[in-house]
């Protein structure tokens, strides 16, 4: 417990110390809505569609989940390289601790970074149906958070140099991004896109919180919450695993 | 005195290069103990395998009556370690670091204050505990290492090059607080060095290693009579036909070595 405790501690403190990069990474994402959101909102309507910020909103959130969690996750590599890393794995304490506690912590920044970019997707015009809803979509948030910490926690146990993290940005994070109906909806795509975004767990993610704050999903939050829940558990079972087989 | 580290036999091969080639050794409790050899020699990955962070391809290790494959935990309670790079957080304070640890060993809250301030006093880096650890300079970093390490109050102290890259007034600062913990605490202290002086002069005996082999053992003393030479560089020379420093013996070391055969030395 206490291993767990101190290890969420410190990636949270390590998050909050480091102002540029909480607002570095709150850039993008508002860069995002404002141009696009701004930029394809009226052929969004005239196509009728609805309105594009309440389309684009939960895809930016989910998108600044995804990046802080992957982040978070690969950060093995940075306390690989500077060594950090060794100071835990000598101590008298599990490998699954150690794990659960770096993930909870992955994922407890993740979910606040997304909670920002919902106060900023305010800022530019998207309305939550109601505050229930914010609540239930904390939960697909924290889900999310998870499921990608996990997922650059497993990827990271396995590689031990930094030219592995822009191979996982540019062929992981940045496909999964364009490919998971963030940007535009799932209806009508030609089948090989329809394909790998069916496959991709964030569009699961990006249909999740849409379904709870704006009602409108495609594949309905039970089916959303289930298919992350079952991913979640799978990726993180494999990166316990890839994580108790490091070696120094 | 009873052996605590018990090393017999020990091989690791990474894919087909040994690097450590069938080596046995003993540490007596309270003793000060130098791996001497020059980089490459298979010093980190012999301590490695020690502290429980790679798994032997072979062979026996006993610390502390514990073994370190099969019963990790109480080995890993057993000692303290100094990596030859800095496993700090850069991010976090010097007390903060020290704390993270004492939790992490599960020191209960009272005596983790206490023994913090103590051994920060002894580094003296209490003054300084506040500060975050990106602001410190080489030497600063290694001292709250050493204290980190000695927080939990380990049987056995590893330290991997404690003074590699740091300047000679540090390096010496570093030794006395080292040789000041042996001395207080009765902690067993293994080190690696590629620095001949600091074996010499700190370590009760030493283990010459190079190849991945154990060439010979003994007090600095020792190994002088036994090779028939004044100091330990030529003793060091006289054993593996070599200097330290390089990898390869160059011509001076042939042609020193040479000179040691005419004298009459052995090799």
């Amino acid at each position: 417990m206490n291993t767990i405790y101190v290890l969420w501690l410190r990636q949270l403190k390590r998050y909050f110390r480091s102002k540029s990069r909480i607002i570095g990474s709150l850039g993008q994402p508002l860069l995002f809505m404002v141009a696009l959101g701004f930029g394809f909102g009226p052929i969004f309507q005239k196509a009728g569609a609805g309105n594009y910020m309440e389309f684009l909103a939960p895809g930016i959130i989910a998108q600044g989940i995804l990046f802080t969690s992957m982040f978070s996750g690969t950060e093995i590599i940075w306390d690989r390289q500077f060594g950090f890393l060794k100071e835990t794995l000598v101590a008298p304490v599990s490998r699954l601790n150690i794990m659960i506690g770096r993930t909870l912590g992955g994922a407890t920044i993740a979910t606040i970074q997304g909670v920002i970019i919902f106060f900023l997707s305010l800022l530019v015009g998207f309305k939550p149906t109601s505050f229930f809803s914010v609540i239930i979509s904390l939960v697909v948030m924290f889900l999310m958070s998870l499921l990608f910490t996990g997922l650059g926690t497993a990827i990271a146990s396995t590689l031990d140099d930094f030219q592995g993290f822009q191979l996982i940005m540019n062929f992981l994070v940045m496909p999964m991004f364009f490919l998971s109906g963030a940007l535009f909806p799932l209806n009508g795509l030609p089948k090989v896109i329809e394909v790998i975004s069916h496959l991709n767990p964030l569009t699961y993610g990006v249909d999740g919180l849409r379904a709870a704050l704006t009602r409108a999903s495609h594949f309905g939050l039970a089916v959303d919450f289930l298919v992350l829940l079952l991913i979640s558990l799978v990726i993180l079972s494999l990166g316990s695993y890839l994580f108790s087989k490091i070696e120094i | 005195m009873s052996e605590i580290i018990e090393v017999k036999s020990l091989v690791k091969k990474f894919n087909g290069f040994t690097a450590v080639d069938n080596i046995s050794f003993e540490v007596k409790k309270g003793e000060v103990f130098a791996f001497l050899g020059p980089n490459g020699a298979g010093k980190s990955t012999t301590i490695k395998m020690l502290t429980t962070l790679l798994h032997p391809s072979s062979g026996k290790m006993m610390i502390n009556g514990f073994d370190p494959v099969h019963e990790q935990d109480s080995v890993r309670k057993s000692f303290g370690i100094v990596f030859q790079d800095s496993s700090l957080d850069d991010e976090l304070t010097a007390y903060e670091n020290m704390d993270f640890h004492g939790i992490l060993y599960n020191i209960p809250l009272e005596l983790r204050k206490k023994r913090i301030k103590e051994l920060l006093n002894i580094v003296e880096l209490w003054e300084k505990r506040n500060l975050l650890v990106k602001t410190f300079s080489g030497g600063m970093k290694r001292r709250l290492e050493i204290a980190r390490g000695l927080l939990h109050h380990p049987k056995i102290f590893f330290l991997d090059e404690p003074t590699l890259g740091l300047d000679p007034q540090t390096r010496n600062q570093i030794w006395e607080y080292i040789k000041k913990l042996n001395k207080q605490e009765g902690i067993t202290i293994f080190f690696t060095t590629h620095y001949m002086e600091e074996a010499e002069r700190v370590a009760e005996r030493i283990a010459i290693i190079d190849h991945g082999k154990i060439i010979t053992q003994g007090t600095a003393t020792e190994l002088k009579t036994k090779t028939q030479t004044k100091f330990l560089e030529d003793a060091f020379l006289a054993l593996t036909g070599r200097g330290i420093r390089e990898e390869e013996a160059s011509g001076i070391d042939l042609l020193r070595m040479r000179r040691q055969v005419w004298r009459g030395g052995k090799k």
